[in-house]
């Protein structure tokens, strides 16, 4: 058995599942209440759902859901941009497919599509360079969306364009950074954290250091986890014995892919291309220096120039009753949003979280529907 | 998009900085733009098409041994 399928082992959960109870009980015992973490990375939420550790940990341990899952963290403003492009003569929008049936302030690219836009779906953003090329009576437009892991392969690809001189290719960035987002959501002083669960694939390009701010700045023990089930397993007592020995530290336990500096390259690449900006996050407001616009060396390749595409004007928020903004800065859960499950499901979704399938509300509708809210506590 | 896909790498072409990969049985072609080296045999993490790190298998076994040896060993009182 290959070393990465001995991570999915049953039995061997199975033992240090009975570890992590026992140290989350003596945890709990200490600060007289279960220890709460929150875990950033929409993966890491679908892993956990499916693993139905919020209820096997009830009572014990209370794990919530922070804000990286990209698509629900995506402002409507930024959508209704996305919108007016695909409704351009000539234009080809390119994307992830995520992206597709996110609703902006009217309307959505999947409504743009049946209404005739020509709106398409790429794995890899080098597939929409190769379809520029073979198309070069259409302007491709690449929606440039995602963390850390997605912006170099964005960068990456319009370096190739630009070598191959692909001139009808360019990209709408609304690329977003997670250590800003992680600020952000700590600095809510109503948000009571005991411990962070760090994404495992971003970190693999921003590396281990770039988390040490959160002991710096706010103490907390923090770890960085794969995504198979004893990587969170592993995960979580670890932060539970940093909890019981008073220590807060950022510790990488996804050493097979994640190194101290993380990729040289993608960061050298991403900082070629891209130059932070303060940007909106749905449901977080304006954080600074949390977004990637391309930088003007590559003008020739910036939609928002070539395009003119103005900025859409601000729009109401939320829809009525939709407790997205809570959802994603950790302060409620799914199940506690009074329209999920019946007015909100993955069929019909209301908000953005129950669209993508990293999103919180989506996960829960999957995975824990039946299970007790917030650990049942 | 955020999915990772991991995948084994059978074949490398260096001029043009791709490689074609087996994830379970199928093959992928990807990009390795964002890779130094890259072996055939090499296990790699991709987003979106790319390549974006090697897995070090050593590691990986490394660490699972150490919790098999934790958790199979049942001395009593062995808590944490
Ligand atoms: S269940 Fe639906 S309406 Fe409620 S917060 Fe989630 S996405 Fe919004």
């Amino acid at each position: 058995m290959s070393p990465l399928d001995r991570f999915c082992d049953t039995e061997l959960s199975r033992k240090l599942m009975g570890r992590v109870a026992a140290l989350a009980d003596a945890v709990a015992e200490r600060l007289g209440r279960p220890a709460v973490f929150i875990e950033v990375c929409g993966t890491h939420t679908v892993a956990i759902s499916r693993l139905g550790l919020r209820s096997l940990l009830a009572g014990r341990v209370e794990l919530r859901s922070g804000p990286g899952c990209p698509v629900c963290v995506t402002d409507h403003q930024e959508i209704d941009m996305m919108v007016n492009l695909a409704r351009l003569p000539g234009v080809t929008v390119g994307t992830f497919g995520d992206m597709l049936r996110v609703p902006g302030s009217r309307s959505s690219l999947e409504r743009e599509r049946a209404g005739g836009a020509d709106v398409r779906i790429f794995y890899s953003p080098l597939d929409a360079v190769a379809f520029a090329e073979a198309n070069p009576g259409r302007e491709v437009v690449f929606l440039g969306i995602g963390f850390e892991t997605t912006a170099p392969a964005v960068a990456a690809s319009l370096a190739r364009a630009r070598a191959k001189g692909v001139k009808n290719f360019s990209i709408f960035s609304a690329h977003k950074l997670i250590p800003p987002a992680i600020r952000a959501v700590l600095s809510d002083p109503e948000l009571k954290l005991d411990g962070l669960i760090l994404p495992g694939h971003v970190s693999a390009i921003t590396g281990r250091r770039a988390f040490d701010f959160i002991v710096e700045e706010y103490g907390l023990p923090s770890v960085i986890s794969g995504f198979e089930p004893m990587d969170i397993l592993i995960a979580l007592h670890e932060l539970l014995l940093q909890l019981l020995q008073g220590e807060a530290r950022v510790v990488n336990k996804y050493t097979r892919v994640v190194r101290e500096e993380g990729n040289l390259d993608a960061r050298k690449r991403i900082a070629e291309c891209f130059e932070e900006v303060d940007v909106p996050w749905r449901g977080l407001g304006v954080i600074p220096e949390s977004g990637l616009s391309l930088r003007e060396t590559f003008r020739d390749f910036d939609a928002r120039f070539k395009l003119n595409i103005e900025p859409a004007p601000p729009t109401p928020l939320y829809p009525p009753g939709c407790a997205c903004k809570e959802i994603l800065r950790g302060k409620l859960l799914p199940p506690e949003c009074r329209l999920f499950g019946d007015v909100c499901t993955p069929v019909r979704p209301v908000g953005p979280c129950m669209v993508s399938s990293e999103g919180a509300c989506a996960a829960y509708y999957r995975f824990e529907r039946f299970s007790p809210v917030g650990g049942g506590i | 998009m955020c999915l990772g896909i991991v995948g084994k790498v059978i074949k490398v072409t260096a001029a043009d900085d791709t490689a074609i990969i087996d994830v379970h049985g199928t093959r992928r072609e990807i990009s390795i733009a964002l890779l130094g080296q890259v072996k055939v045999g090499d296990y790699v993490l991709v987003h979106a098409g790319f390549a974006i790190e090697k897995i070090d298998l050593k590691e990986a076994e490394q660490m699972v041994k150490m919790w098999e040896e934790q958790l199979n060993d049942v001395t009593p009182g062995q808590v944490l």
